[in-house]
């Protein structure tokens, strides 16, 4: 009988399915009689429509419906704000004034019959602007920086007095860090297809956040909750673009109600720009003072962040500072700067990505002023505790796994001078970065139903976005319920399920696992209940504490038979047991620990000192991240992550257009993501950490963590490697060839 | 996209007929398909020229004569292209991606349009696309654009790999129109912007590209293509350079050096080249000889890092093809 | 410094995070006001319209006829000319496994095999394929055996979020066939037209690797 299925690398339980063409995404959710809708962006970045014709429009081959402010319905737009929306401002009412208030800013849609009848009006149809120059860069003197309203989350702090301390200071490094905007890009656009029955609204929408849909689209349209269904069993990767319900799925579902059939509607990968979020370009200032021997007296970190004019995005871009070194005084500050872009949105790793990188980027350079190896820096300020929030750490294992992370990669082998390693023309630099994240966890529940065939069937509103939901769930109902992954069948992306928290935040291994296995238990005990009840049962009679399961079957105490199986009880029972559960987690131990992942990231890059290029030839991510549900699946996912960071270090930038505010890059040939020609030698480790406290599984969550630190450990390798220290992302060939 | 009547075509001589009266040609497709989509092309009448027999690779003596239809990928992978012209392989197989490669011919390679984002937004000026309403790129975002061959009207970079090799080895396409066959240098197809960015090549309308023949020489063995770009693969040049020596007795006979993505065309180095030939091959020369490359170099805003650039590439090119010998 | 007066030239980079010539200290709000008709430069000389008025296009048959052979089966279609291949196989034939990523070629999630080479069914036409052979990714498996591709990439965990897979198993087909899988790099090298954002990288090429060792 099966057990220990928790740990075990498990091939995903949904590889068939998508190995084969079978897995269904929004947009593969044809429905009878649909129509194609095309949005129209705003071709101007800020000012309001004046004229838009659609007489000619309408006339044109397959067109059935031509939507603008001009005869859009006013919806109710109720009030709906979940946490993983900006807690100050007000969403995009999208068509419901001439207001343009960034580039691509929806306008208009055109409902045709096919979708070359969609793009050939959307493309023909004639809008006019009154047009003003947007605001669209930090560093535009127009743009105005203001401090974060909203309840506090990324607030300033202070410890100690750290601009005395750091006057003070023997030793210091004060550098600004200014790192691009990024959009997610996943592979997957954005895609809905809307159908109403009545009053009731289906979508099959591509989101990471279904239960949330379902209320932002039933407040928006002022419906009971209940009658909006959000379907999405899969989706083709996310990285945060998704966790937010877009302008775009209120379109569908307002065409599809105005002409009365399912719309669907798929944004076009330059749409991807626009309305669906990116990662904010941030400015950031790091000031570190040490003494002579390496013990940091001062950090001083000062990040702004880009954010829209009707939204305060905010992220948590200082965060880790206040406790990834042992320091007396630290101060932090946080401001925004509001511009006529969308509104950003939280981008793999949001908030630790981009303020690690500055961070770490920081402690190098410290380490070369000390002439201290960057390790041996660290290990002289480790913590004991988190000295920002004065308490312990659940578990911290920085150090280990720099131990491991070191041994892996070879780091006695660099010798410590820039420009002092070479592979024959090549020079070759060696670099390390910290990563961190939090341990979040959500309220989730989940349903199981077992059948007297022996399967189980787990039911959660949780998503799949790559990590491998389905297959770590399936792992935790076998386990919990001690039979085969074979008969356990999760489903999951349906708002009708029980709710889950965002897929987002790393977060959902640690709550939605948490929701399945108390479901499990809570389906054990009623097995339980109806056997001892039971007089056929070999435990009938039994007291509920004096019976023990092993395997899939239950036992007396004590016994050394093989028990009843647990469908032999739902069988004779006649129906099948059906139970539904909530996470619960320790709230005292949450308060009273610090709950972090930690990772150490090692890079080594080769650069072409006559033309500029680098490539990052090797890497090893060792993370101290809890309990590893699946080491198969969780190495794809932190080589992933680490692959996604070296994008951030190495390509990725959305270029903007200050005259209007226009993406220039909206190309998947010009937003450059690593190909795999690029990738060298990727390895993941995780570190043994046995975490009581985080929750029942002891999971903490890679998502995050696998991007966090892999920019600044390759920055570092760069400057390592030519002695040029970058700190600007991305980093390319001319920031080597004119240095 | 717009509509368009379709038409496949079996002989030339219907092809012809078709575009004599606004027909335009596809083959691949992977160009005209995009901006089709994009509206920047809006051809009324689509003329499939796949089915013409004129997809042949083959040596002539020791030429290397390619259909205007051969793919790519066929092109590259052809044992007569590695044993005469390595250098059209390794370019053809640095451009685009596998898929691109098996469906773009050899002749639609050539005429691929710019890259210029602009070009590609119908809401942006463009002169290439709209004559007359002006140039975004020249005061917008850059750094991709060309600093040799610009106007004050178009600053775009021709983006062809394969394009830039052939036109260091001086090949010569054929072509057939409505009045006749004419032969002349792959250099010659294209056109600087000047003050009328919307004609990129000197075909007359209705021709037909039907080979393109690469003579063999004393130099075309000894030859690399070097593509400097930020990702390693499926990415336009920022700068590249194809190369080709012939050396005997420690000397540069002859050389031949032709540069991408710095020009609004491929662009031929004859200063460099002269600057090469009678003398030692080694860094120093090379050096010497790249920094002929700037002249008449007018960076913009965006892209000053391609005069730091290109001669650095044109060296480290020299230098591989030194190594091939 | 603080980060309120963070007002300086953004570090001489020259491939700027966003930007234009104009000088930024004259940028101030009300030079802006003035530049509204430098803003209208971007836009076609034309003036308003951005979009220019070209309705419908000139009159053509609105559907042709095609015969296509996919995945085994004999298909006859009546076609909009405009329609890619893609757009058949999904919209028209309802084979969603082929996926649209970005539908201009530059990403190969819509790889498919046409007459047994892999091409990217977002940039050739539908209309342009009478007689061609199609295999998606619908057609590789045996019934319920799977292509040894397919089998390599659940084993090696060739794809985390699923959705470039089918154009990476088309292409990686195809690149064991074209006689390209013959190391790590080469593999690499030739995959390259296939991105994949989550970053599943070393498992696509290890699953290739491993079925071209078994075919």
């Amino acid at each position: 009988m099966t057990t220990n299925v928790i740990g075990i690398p498990l091939t995903r339980v949904d590889g068939r399915a998508k190995v084969t063409g079978a897995a269904r995404y929004a947009a593969d959710f044809n429905q009878h009689a649909q129509l194609h809708a095309v949005i129209v962006g705003a071709t101007t970045g800020l000012g309001r429509v004046t004229a838009l014709d659609e007489t000619s429009a309408r006339a044109m081959p397959g067109v059935v419906e031509v939507i603008s402010h001009l005869n859009a319905p006013r919806l109710p737009y109720g009030p709906h704000k979940s946490f993983i929306d900006p807690a100050v401002g007000e969403r995009l009412h999208v068509l419901q004034d001439d207001q343009v208030r960034f580039y691509g800013q929806p306008v208009a849609l055109v409902v045709a019959d096919t979708l070359d009848h969609a793009e050939r009006a959307a493309n023909a149809l004639r809008i006019s602007y009154a047009a003003e120059r947007p605001v669209v860069d930090t560093h535009d003197p127009a743009a105005q920086t203001v401090e974060p309203s909203g309840s506090g989350a990324h607030g300033d702090t202070l410890r100690g007095d750290a601009d005395r301390a750091l006057a003070e200071a023997p030793v210091k490094v004060d550098a600004t860090y200014d790192m691009a905007r990024e959009n997610h890009n996943p592979m997957e656009p954005h895609a809905v297809v809307a159908a109403w029955d009545g009053n009731r609204l289906t979508l099959w929408s591509k989101s990471q956040f279904v239960v949330n849909e379902q209320a932002e689209i039933a407040a928006i349209f002022g419906l009971p909750a209940q009658n909006v269904q959000v379907i999405c069993p899969f989706i083709g990767g996310a990285f945060g673009t998704s966790l937010r319900t877009w302008p775009h799925v209120t379109l569908a579902a307002m065409a599809a109600r105005q002409v009365g059939r399912p719309v669907k509607l798929v944004l076009t990968r330059k749409q991807m720009f626009f309305t669906t979020g990116h990662r904010p370009r941030t400015l950031q200032r790091v000031a570190i003072g040490a003494t002579r021997d390496g013990r940091i007296t001062s950090i001083v970190h000062e990040g702004n962040g880009e954010t829209s004019r009707y939204e305060q995005f905010t992220e948590a871009l200082l965060s880790a500072t206040s406790y990834m070194y042992s320091c007396p005084n630290v101060r932090t500050r946080y401001r925004l700067t509001p511009l006529d872009t969308g509104t950003p949105n939280h981008m793999r790793g949001p908030g630790e990505a981009s303020g690690i990188f500055a961070l770490e980027s920081a402690i190098d350079e410290l380490s070369y002023g000390l002439g201290l190896d960057p390790i041996e820096l660290r290990r002289r300020n480790e913590p004991t505790m988190d000295e920002g929030a004065d308490k312990p750490f659940s578990s911290r294992s920085l150090m280990q796994c720099y131990d491991a992370g070191a041994e892996r990669f070879g780091w006695a082998r660099r010798t410590p001078a820039p420009r002092s390693m070479r592979d024959g023309r090549l020079l070759v630099g060696m670099g390390v970065a910290s990563a961190t994240y939090p341990v979040f966890f959500g309220p989730a529940s989940a349903r199981v139903r077992l059948h007297a065939d022996g399967t189980a069937a787990v039911e959660v509103a949780a998503s799949d976005m790559g990590p491998g939901t389905y297959t770590s769930m399936t792992q935790v109902a076998a386990e919990t319920l001690g039979i085969p992954v074979e008969q356990v069948r999760v489903s999951i992306g349906h708002s009708d399920f029980p709710p889950a928290p965002p897929h987002g935040g790393s977060m959902t291994m640690a709550s939605v696992g948490s929701a399945v296995r108390a479901a499990c238990l809570a389906a054990r005990d009623e097995v339980t209940r109806r056997a001892v009840a039971d007089q056929r049962s070999p435990v009938f009679g039994a007291a509920l504490d004096g019976i023990e399961w092993i395997g899939g079957s239950l036992r007396r105490l004590g016994d050394s038979s093989p028990g009843q199986t647990y469908h032999d009880v739902v069988a004779s029972s006649g129906q099948p047991v059906e139970v539904h559960a909530s996470n619960q987690r320790d709230a005292d131990a949450a308060s009273r620990y610090s709950m972090h992942s930690f990772g150490a990231v090692f890079a080594e890059v080769a650069i072409d000192p006559d033309v500029g290029t680098i490539r990052v030839r090797r890497a090893v991510g060792t993370y101290g991240a809890g309990r590893i549900v699946n080491p198969r699946l969780a190495s794809s996912q932190c080589t992933g992550g680490m692959i996604g960071g070296i994008g951030m270090a190495l390509m990725e930038q959305t270029a903007l257009d200050t005259r209007d505010g226009r993406p220039v890059n909206a190309h998947m040939a010009d937003y450059l993501m690593p190909v795999n020609l690029d990738i060298g030698s990727l390895e993941a480790h995780f570190v043994d950490e046995d975490d009581p406290h985080v929750n029942v599984l002891g999971v903490k969550g890679l998502g995050e963590i696998a991007l966090v630190g892999m920019a600044p450990a390759v920055a570092n390798a760069i400057y390592h490697a030519t002695g040029i220290r970058v700190r600007d992302l991305p980093i390319r060939i001319e920031d080597i060839l004119t240095a | 996209m717009l509509s368009f009547n379709f038409e496949k075509v079996r002989t030339e001589q219907d092809a012809i007929r078709a575009a004599a009266v606004g027909g335009r040609y596809i083959a691949g497709g992977t160009t005209l398909i995009d901006l089709m989509r994009e509206e920047v092309e809006r051809p009324e009448h689509l003329v499939d020229i796949n089915a013409l027999p004129m997809a042949d690779i083959r040596a002539d003596g020791f030429d290397l004569v390619i259909g205007a239809l051969a793919r790519m990928s066929d092109v590259a992978a052809h044992p007569e292209t590695k044993r005469l012209e390595p250098l059209v392989a390794e370019a053809l197989i640095e451009g685009a991606s596998p898929q691109l490669r098996n469906m773009a011919s050899t002749g639609g390679n050539l005429l691929q349009r710019v890259r210029c984002p602009y070009f590609r937004m119908l809401d942006a000026a463009c002169n290439k696309r709209d004559p007359g309403s002006g140039c975004s790129a020249i005061n917008g975002l850059n750094a991709g654009h060309a600093i040799l061959g610009t106007s004050d009207h178009c600053v775009a970079t021709h983006p062809s790999d394969v394009a830039v090799a052939l036109v260091a080895l001086e090949a010569t396409m054929r072509v057939k129109g409505p009045d006749g066959e004419r032969t002349f240098p792959v250099e010659e197809l294209f056109r600087l912007p000047g003050n009328a960015p919307h004609l990129e090549h000197t075909l007359r309308p209705g021709e037909l590209i039907v080979e393109i023949r690469v003579p063999g020489g004393p130099y075309a063995r000894q030859a690399r293509y070097l593509k400097v770009r930020d990702r390693a693969s499926y990415e336009f040049a920022l700068v590249s350079a194809a190369v080709a020596l012939e050396t005997a007795g420690g000397t540069i006979w002859q050389a031949r050096v032709a540069v991408g993505g710095v020009g609004t065309r491929p662009w031929r180095m004859r200063a460099v080249e002269e600057a090469l030939r009678d003398k030692p091959p080694g860094r120093n020369v090379f050096e010497a000889a790249a920094q002929l490359a700037l002249e008449g170099a007018r960076p913009l805003s965006h892209n000053h890092y391609k005069v730091e650039l290109l001669p650095r590439t044109i060296v480290r090119a020299l230098e591989m093809a030194g190594d091939v010998a | 410094m603080s980060m309120s007066d963070h007002n300086d030239a953004p570090s001489g980079k020259t491939r700027p995070t966003s930007g234009t010539t104009a000088p930024r200290s004259t940028l101030s709000r009300r030079s802006i006001l003035q530049m509204a008709g430098g803003a209208a430069s971007l836009a076609a000389a034309a003036g308003v319209a951005a979009q220019p008025a070209l309705p419908g296009g000139p009159p053509v048959a609105s559907t042709m006829h095609v015969r296509m052979v996919v995945n085994g089966s004999a298909r006859q279609l009546e076609v909009d000319p405009r329609q890619s291949l893609l757009d058949v196989l999904r919209e028209t034939l309802d084979l969603t496994g082929t996926k649209k990523g970005c539908n201009q070629g530059a990403c190969g999630a819509c790889t498919v095999l046409l007459n047994g080479r892999r091409v990217t069914s977002c940039l050739t036409l539908a209309v342009m394929h009478d007689g061609a052979e199609i295999t998606t990714i619908e057609g590789l498996a045996q019934g319920d055996e799977l292509h040894p591709l397919q089998a390599a990439f659940i084993a090696h965990d060739g794809f985390q979020c699923g959705f470039c897979t089918p154009g990476q198993i088309m292409s990686g087909v195809a690149c064991i066939a074209e006689g390209h899988a013959t190391s790590p790099e080469q593999i690499q090298f030739w995959m390259s037209g296939n991105i994949c954002r989550c970053g599943a990288y070393p498992g696509i090429v290890a699953a290739v690797a491993d079925a071209a060792g078994r075919t």
